[in-house]
């Protein structure tokens, strides 16, 4: 059991820093710098004087999510707090997500300071590839858990310590579904679909494709392979939310990319640090 | 599968505000369209209220149909998914009903 924000070791999530060649683990269970609120509100529950046969009721009226959207608006604060920008990047699984990082963090590294918070249920492999960059990484395995939500994210910054003006990218576990209800503390969710998908993606899974401001579409140089119309993927994805920002690129060949790089810059807080 | 994390909390909180009273019901307002599916609450209630003070509870949920209301015309619209399209053919639906997700009570012994 942690002392300060009183979360138990019984979901199996572990956080790991991983740097170049090597992963050690570290983290759960770990000494906070900084002490969680409670994740609950205290409602006025009223505890009537006069019994009943049938028991008391209790008045609640909880948002279900109050504790993560709690622990959410706290990383918000530490975010802006410290000028930091932070992105949620959101997907299927093997839709690009690292390789997107990998090729931001290149292109942008020399000018901007980057740190990633990487979430899988399993394996540091992807925090690998973003530690070979150079970059600040650490890893979140969520073990049983579908999606990341702002208690790890709060805990992955304790070990992450990422510096003032700098930019955190952090990738959630691959998964168009969970991940859309649990508000990390990010400025947006970055939502990212390839052309090997269906181009019916946004219909089914329209919770994170209206959860999402930006919509990434990925593996153009692949199009003349599948069978993919973009221009109904986009109709689709307007249709469920009219206020997308959409960026079409191949992280892969580089296709695209400086958009969506510029996109980024515009996003930063005016006087980004370059790294140390 | 979200629900197991949701219902976590749900019976975390409901044990918490219970102050070591047994909990015997539990109602949720859940709406249609906020990503919650309420059989998944069902099928995980028993698995996480088991051994805490709400094993055993009755769950009732009360569910929620999904409303939007034109951005453009103002009208009001049905929706079974969380967007939709007006009959003037806007797009921009703002979802005024069904994304409620919600403990609203509890019965303590």
């Amino acid at each position: 059991m942690c002392e300060s924000c009183g979360c138990s070791d019984d979901q199996h999530v572990r956080i790991t820093k991983v740097t170049r060649g090597q992963a050690d683990h570290a983290a759960h269970p770990h000494d906070h710098a900084h002490s969680h609120a409670h994740g609950h509100s205290h409602s006025h529950d009223h505890d009537h004087g006069h019994s009943h046969s049938h028991g008391t009721t209790v008045s609640l009226e909880e948002d279900l999510l109050a504790k993560n959207n709690l622990l959410a608006q706290r990383n918000r604060g530490w975010f802006e707090g410290r000028g930091i920008l932070a992105l949620n990047l959101v997907s299927s699984p093997g839709a690009g997500k690292t390789t997107l990082l990998v090729r931001t963090l290149e292109a942008l590294g020399k000018e901007l300071t980057f740190g990633v918070i990487e979430g899988d249920q399993e394996t540091s492999e992807d925090a690998k590839r973003i530690a070979e960059t150079g970059c600040g990484v650490v890893q979140v395995n969520t073990g049983t858990g579908c999606h990341l939500d702002a208690h790890m994210v709060a805990h992955a910054l304790e070990t992450l310590r990422p510096p003032t003006d700098s930019v955190v990218l952090i990738e959630n576990v691959g998964n168009l579904v969970c991940p859309a209800l649990f508000d990390l503390g990010e400025m947006c969710k970055v939502c990212i679909v390839s052309v090997t998908e269906g181009e019916d993606k946004p219909l089914k899974y329209p919770y994170m494709f209206r959860a999402s401001e930006v919509l990434i579409l990925n593996k153009t140089d692949l199009l003349p392979h599948v069978d993919f119309d973009v221009g109904r993927c986009l109709e689709y994805a307007r249709r469920v939310n009219p206020d997308l920002k959409v960026f079409q690129l191949s992280a892969r060949t580089g296709e695209g990319m400086e958009e969506w790089l510029t996109w980024l810059q515009t996003q930063l807080p005016v006087n980004p640090s370059p790294p140390a | 599968m979200h629900e197991l994390s949701i219902t976590r909390e749900i019976v975390d909180l409901a044990t918490d505000k219970a102050g070591g009273r047994r909990v015997t019901r539990i109602a949720l307002v859940i709406g249609q369209l906020s990503g919650i599916v309420s059989d998944a609450i069902r099928f995980c209630f028993d698995v996480c209220a088991c051994s805490t003070a709400a094993e055993g509870a009755r769950l009732d949920i009360e569910e929620i149909p999904g409303r939007g209301r034109c951005r453009v015309c103002g009208l009001e619209v049905p929706l079974e998914q969380p967007f939709g399209q007006c009959e003037c053919g806007s797009v921009r639906i703002e979802v005024i009903a069904g994304e409620e997700m919600r403990m609203k009570e509890m019965e303590v012994a």
